[in-house]
């Protein structure tokens, strides 16, 4: 029987040759992406910048310029429109209304009415209105939600592995996390909670890989006492390498149907984890392992780790 | 790895079976389960309201107005109270949780002190009374000058929040049970949040506007005295709630009430002999009383019905209304009278209340995203499922049947632990599918390895359990802490998402590891393969 390999067992790449170039482009992405979060911004959904969200079908297809007349005859300030899914599916964003909860249930019954008037049997399909005190919770527990995600992984892989394993790991989030960041500046993604779920998830995938390559790392240091480190830590991902291809595949082809059926939020939702999880799978080789090989380089394996013995050279 | 001790067996394949028996309800439609008799599982997931449809209402308790409250209270008494003892003052005025008076001749500022002193109510301790701690919510202190302060204290500050938020939420399930909406829920969130979730609500309107009136009726007596509408030193005006033909848009109503709302014991809607739609009411002994002097004493003269602060109507009182029983007529339509017939049962609340979060779904959009989420977790399904035959052929089966028992199980445990299944939670499912082979890829490629290394079938396959077993733990823990986090700080169908995954992750280390070696040394105690092709 044939099996399906689709890296050949066996490989002998050296990836560590590439370790400057992998780690300069990830840098510099990174840094690319942070400037983007400046200058144009992430697109706050509600939840972060309070507003009003209206999903509406219309029984034809939307008329969107007289749509926008009538929302901006309402005098509600800015409004968005979008279609999304078919042509008779409009979701209209609404700036938040000064003047707290009362203000911005008004804007919703308006806009409810105007409609009704405007597109006779248009369905209202969803509403969100989200108020300023409510939306800077919810950035303040989203804010510590990443935080102490960030602090729980390093002090995990820490606990785990020797230190040099934890900051690699770390460094490797954080990169990741940045040019996740990016994606939703370059894409104009809503980021919502939805994000904030999104980004711990592909944490958690990302963590999961750095895990396995770095088991198997330590694994070769008590295996292989005399092998340089460089060629240590080439040979662990040649070894996890279908491994990981594999686990990456399955999990993008359980998400894929998401992406594709989907709409709205949740679909943003699946496209951001497929970015995260091609992410993911690359800087566990090109950014977490040569990291790795900088910091121990001199320490690690040839004389730091309890459990390897003495050099052999 | 080969021998599984009897009971092992007898309680992996019961798990997995109670996994299917837990799960299948979920198949039958909602009154389908609930005719199944008791003894059978009849458990379903609950859906959330992003898939069943229905209205999440984050609403908020202006605590402040309750301490405004009290301190115009206190202001009005000091001012009361100091008149009657004949004590000169100037300057009286309420400032942040303070109230401060000065005398104009300090020699009385023993005697003010003590009268002030008395004031104040008890706090703390059991019991509305405060009964045994002594303690009292206003602290009095005076400087020789003759300026008296009044500080509330911060316990009596947050005692009064937290009882005025208490009492909110029960008025609002009342109200929110006289509208007939079925399986509302109610819950505390946080300092001073209320949170209602209401399923199945194609649109929330009038619910929204039933939670949203404070509904404080009071009986106040129209300032025949004003001249022009404007209000003299007692009174103040006071815009109609609507406005007819022939009727005033404003009144100058005095300050004074004479009847107040919490008084009513009924309130019901009815037409009056018109046929018009009215709402009558019925007081209780004090408030019947109370109604019948003030009328007594003022026939002839027009009496307002103040509701949240505007006139409902003011009628002319024609004789003494003696019977405690009265009715309002405002302009009234049948749903409105009925409306208001609800708020003044159920009470007005004590503090107004704002909604700040609103979160609907038409049933439809549910339904959409329940066809969708099935379609996507079915297609997910089916592409991993080939995926693994295809790089593992029969471990791979072996991993799928793991697969499928690891959803069934999540499944169960999310139909007994009634936990909600939302939009994210069903991306949560896929998720856990993409992850959970993740264990069996790193089983197998182990195996693979250690059979290229020229190991015997069975200490291959030893060796890929063990070997890859603390990776998988290390992997599958801190996927655990990112989503206890997440169901920590996030909220609503976030939650729903942390849940999900939680379960999936939990039950796929059973599935993966040990459902998977069950299957694998039953297949090598009966075909005892010379080679292992992985």
């Amino acid at each position: 029987m044939r099996r399906l390999r689709l890296i050949p067992d066996k490989t002998k790449i050296r990836f560590m040759r590439g370790r400057f170039a992998g780690i300069i482009v990830s840098v510099l992405l990174s840094v690319l992406s942070l400037g983007l979060m400046v200058y144009p911004g992430i697109n706050f959904g509600i939840d972060f910048k309070g507003g009003i969200m209206i999903e509406a079908r219309t029984p034809q297809a939307a008329d969107f310029s007289a749509l926008r007349q009538t929302l901006n005859g309402l005098g509600l300030g800015q409004v968005q429109l979008q279609e999304f899914g078919s042509a008779n599916e409009v979701l209209m964003r609404i700036e938040r209304q000064e003047g707290g909860g009362e203000a911005q249930q008004r804007a919703v019954n308006m806009v409810r009415e105007a409609l009704a008037a405007k597109v006779p049997g248009i369905e209202i399909r969803r509403v969100e209105a989200v108020e300023g005190s409510v939306s800077a919770d919810l950035q303040s527990d989203a804010t510590l939600a990443m935080g102490l995600a960030f602090l729980a992984m390093l002090v995990y892989i820490w606990f785990r592995f020797d230190w040099q394993f934890g900051v690699g790991a770390l460094v490797t989030l954080i990169l990741d996390v940045t040019k996740t960041f990016g994606f939703f500046v370059i894409t104009q993604l809503q980021f919502d909670l939805a994000a904030i779920a999104a980004i711990l998830t592909i944490m958690g995938f990302s963590i999961n890989d750095k895990v396995v390559v770095y088991d198997r790392v330590r694994e070769n240091l008590r295996k292989y006492k005399s092998m340089p480190l460089r060629e240590l830590i080439d040979l662990s991902i040649n070894e996890t390498l279908n491994r990981t291809v594999n686990t990456s595949l399955t999990t993008l082809l359980a998400t894929l149907p998401l992406a594709l059926v989907a709409s709205g939020p949740v679909q943003e939702f699946a496209i951001v984890l497929i970015f995260g999880i091609l992410l993911a799978t690359s800087s566990s080789i090109f950014i977490a392992a040569p990291i790795l090989l900088f910091l121990g380089e001199k320490r690690l394996g040839r004389n730091a780790p309890a459990e390897a013995a003495k050099p052999a050279t | 790895m080969l021998y599984f001790a009897p009971w092992k067996v007898i309680v992996i394949v019961l798990v997995c079976a109670l996994g299917i028996v837990f799960s299948a309800p979920n198949l039958l439609t909602k009154e389908q389960a609930q005719k199944l008799p008791s003894w059978v599982p009849h458990q379903q997931v609950n859906l959330g309201l992003d898939l069943r449809g229905g209205s999440y209402l984050l609403l908020e308790v202006d605590v402040d107005a309750v301490l405004k409250e009290r301190l115009e209270t206190l202001l009005e008494t000091t001012r009361q109270e100091l008149r009657k003892a004949r004590i000169n003052y100037s300057d009286l005025r309420s400032g942040d949780k303070q109230v401060t008076v000065r005398l104009r001749d300090p020699a009385q500022l023993p005697a003010a002190v003590d009268i002030l002193k008395k004031q104040a109510n008890p706090v703390g301790g059991s019991g509305a009374l405060g009964l045994g701690t002594g303690r009292v919510d206003l602290t009095v202190t005076s400087t020789p000058d003759g300026l008296i302060t009044m500080v509330l204290s911060e316990e009596a500050v947050r005692e009064r929040a937290s009882a005025a938020v208490q009492q909110s939420i029960e008025i609002v399930r009342r109200r929110v049970d006289a509208t007939g909406v079925t399986e509302p829920s109610i819950q505390r969130q946080g300092a001073n949040r209320i949170l209602v979730q209401v399923p199945g609500l194609q649109d929330p309107q009038r619910l929204k506007e039933i939670l949203g009136k404070t509904a404080k009726m009071v009986f106040r007596m129209v300032d025949t005295a004003a001249v022009d509408g404007r209000p003299g030193p007692g009174s103040e005006v006071l815009e109609a709630d609507n406005t007819r033909d022939g009727q005033p848009s404003r009144y100058v109503v005095l300050r004074k009430v004479e009847v107040a709302g919490d008084m009513l014991t009924d309130a019901r809607p009815s037409t009056d002999q018109n046929g018009q739609p009215v709402v009558s009411f019925t007081f209780n002994s004090v408030g019947a009383k109370r109604f019948a002097d003030t009328t007594r004493e003022s026939v002839g003269k027009p009496f307002a019905i103040v509701l949240d602060n505007k006139v409902l109507s003011a009628p002319v009182i024609r004789e003494p209304i003696l019977g405690g029983k009265g009715q309002i007529s405002g302009n009234f339509t049948f749903q409105t009278a009925n409306d208001l017939s609800v708020l003044l049962r159920a009470g007005a609340l004590p503090a107004p209340l704002r909604i700040i979060e609103e979160r609907t779904v038409g049933p439809d959009l549910g339904a959409d995203s329940i066809r969708a989420g099935l379609i996507a977790v079915a297609v997910g399904f089916a592409l991993v499922f080939c995926y693994m035959i295809l790089a593992y052929g029969l471990f791979g089966l072996f991993a799928n049947i793991a697969l499928l028992f690891n959803l069934l199980l999540t499944l169960a445990g999310m139909s007994l632990l009634q936990a909600t299944l939302t939009l994210p939670g069903i991306a949560g499912l896929l998720l856990t599918i993409g992850m959970s082979v993740d264990a069996n890829v790193l089983i197998n490629e182990r195996i693979r390895e250690e059979t290229q290394l020229g190991k015997s079938p069975l200490a291959a396959m030893e060796a890929g359990f063990n070997r890859a077993f603390s990776t998988i733990i290390d992997a599958n823990l801190t996927s655990l802490i990112k989503m206890l986090l997440l169901y920590a700080f996030g909220s609503g169908a976030v939650k729903g998402f942390a849940v999900t995954i939680s379960l999936g992750i939990i039950t796929s280390m059973f599935t993966a590891t040990v459902v998977v070696r069950l299957m694998m040394s039953t297949w090598y105690r009966r075909r005892r393969p010379q080679m292992l092709v992985v």
